[in-house]
């Protein structure tokens, strides 16, 4: 199953042309080149900034922030999106509050967090949680939602206690929803960590990006760009490559269904 | 001392408008230990809710179910429910190893020969070699054949078979109903069984209980003693079988007054 992968060479080579257009637009305008220099100087200065370990330092704080922001979230967004998908009376209680919630840019709650937590790694890993526990958490309330009461009944007949039931058959059984959710947050997670940092921050790739372009050093200010862009793109490799692991008895079975 | 007694048990659902519809009469049977008993009844009768009830999966609306003389109020640990929709009851994420070993761990087996258990009672099912395989990657017979192994791997007293048939094809379907009284020949457990297909009650069963239609009630009770092991053509073939057939088949298609 899952056929075997081969190298993606369509894909790449637009990166490419994209990139060398880049260099050679860079190029061709002096004047252009304040404001966007060439890649291969963008390259160069990320080369000697993770010399310097500058870049490196910012990468990992941004790094600790956003796994702690987004750690925290999905423990919360998964066991509290359970219990509302479960238990209607508590979806009852609450579900007019998310719904009030929820549409509300998250970058707002910045100043309120500022406000409360003072400018910190606390603050920002407040924020971040605030924004990534809701595509969680509503996916894994849907997913749920969509677990056949046949499914639950099989566990009641063989004599599983409600905790079991919860653990054995709902978590599994809404997996495929709360892995969505999960892979939405993860990508606002980041966003949510580096904008924290541009507005409140004296550490981390995103306080790195606006310090460098206050600096009018655009060389560095791409290059923490840059490493912001690769940083978002392993991180959603790492996921996939987990998921297809963990997901593996779902990847044969949605295959066979949209064959 | 039978092994499930139904006391006069009725089911009624409140409807959206307020109406109450019943969907059981009032329905009271015992079943012996070891035996094989079906309700058949025409479709819509209320088979499913009657087991379901008898199941502990839902509350009757009066009287009671006793399982082993003592009252249930929820599931009872001796008792299981075999679903006709094995596609819905079996677990996507498991292996068909992984479904046989739930029976296990639910009634607390996690022992070392867990496992061994499990590939047993899926040879016994005629299923070796697909233990590593995904429900999905199973036709439907074998799939309801992964089900009726993870049932018995949690050792009922009484399994309760709710159409488990129903929705495979013919043939797969006499392979599974010889499968079926294999195993209850071999483990000795007691099945209640449900269908709408009054030649396999009789195939299957010591006896049958005849449903009416909404609200349902027992209208007739009639035993089946043809010789077991039982054949799917010698068995079926039998000028008794025809005649019983017949029987039931008047009683459900006409309405009886």
């Amino acid at each position: 199953m899952g056929g075997a992968k081969t190298f993606n060479w369509a894909g790449w080579s637009s990166l490419i042309l994209l990139l060398l257009a880049w260099e050679l637009g860079a190029r061709s305008t002096a004047a252009l080149q304040v404001y966007l220099p060439p890649i291969s100087e963008v390259i160069g200065a990320s080369g000697q900034l993770f010399i310097a370990g500058q870049l490196g330092d910012h990468a990992l704080v941004t790094l600790e922030r956003f796994f702690a922001g987004y750690l925290i979230a999905s423990g919360i967004g998964v066991s509290v999106g359970i219990g509302l998908g479960y238990f209607r009376s508590l979806h009852n209680l609450v579900g007019i509050v998310i719904e009030f919630l929820r549409p509300m840019p998250s970058v707002a709650i910045i100043p309120v967090a500022i406000l409360m937590l003072g400018i910190g790694d606390s603050m920002i890993v407040a924020v971040t949680v605030y924004a990534t526990v809701w595509p969680i958490l509503i996916n894994t309330i849907d997913g749920v939602r969509h677990i056949d009461s046949t499914l639950v009944d099989t566990g009641r007949t063989f004599g599983l206690s409600r905790w079991r039931i919860l653990w054995q058959i709902i978590l599994p059984g809404a997996s495929p929803y709360i892995v969505t959710g999960l892979r939405i947050a993860l990508a606002i997670a980041l966003i949510l960590v580096t904008t924290a940092e541009m507005v409140a921050g004296s550490k981390g790739l995103g306080f790195f990006i606006l310090d460098e372009e206050r600096s009018m050093n655009s060389s560095n200010m791409y290059a923490g760009v840059v490493i912001v862009a690769a940083l978002g793109y392993a991180l959603n490799r790492l996921f996939l490559a987990l998921e297809s692991r963990v997901m593996r008895w779902r990847h044969g079975m949605v295959a066979r269904e949209t064959a | 001392m039978p092994i499930l007694e139904v006391k006069s048990i009725s089911k009624s659902y409140r409807q959206a408008g307020g109406n109450t519809t019943a969907a059981i009469g009032s329905i009271s049977c015992q079943v012996e230990p070891g035996e094989f008993v079906s309700f058949v009844g025409p479709s819509g009768c209320g088979k499913t809710t009657l087991l379901m009830t008898i199941a502990g999966l839902l509350a009757p609306s009066a009287g009671s179910v006793l399982v082993n003389s003592k009252e249930i109020s929820s599931p009872p640990p001796d008792l299981v429910l075999l679903f006709q929709e094995y596609n819905k009851s079996l677990f996507a994420w498991r292996t068909v190893l992984g479904n046989v070993r739930f029976g296990l761990e639910a009634r607390g087996d996690r022992s070392s020969n867990a496992s061994s258990k499990a590939r047993s009672l899926i040879d016994l099912v005629g299923l070796k070699g697909f233990e590593n395989h995904f429900p999905w990657e199973l036709s439907g017979g074998m799939q309801q054949r992964v089900a009726i192994a993870r049932a018995l791997a949690y050792e009922p007293k009484v399994l309760l078979m709710d159409e488990p048939f129903g929705s495979l094809d013919a043939l797969t379907r006499l392979e599974l109903e010889d499968a079926v009284l294999r195993l209850w020949a071999e483990l000795k457990t007691t099945i209640v069984f449900i269908t709408h297909d009054i030649e396999e009650a009789i195939y299957l069963s010591d006896r049958i209980l005849v449903l009416s239609r909404r609200p349902s009630e027992i209208i007739e009770e009639m035993p089946v003693d043809f010789p077991r092991p039982r054949n799917q053509v010698s068995t079926r073939a039998e000028a008794r079988f025809m005649e019983i057939r017949n029987t039931i088949y008047r009683q459900i298609s006409s309405p009886a007054d």
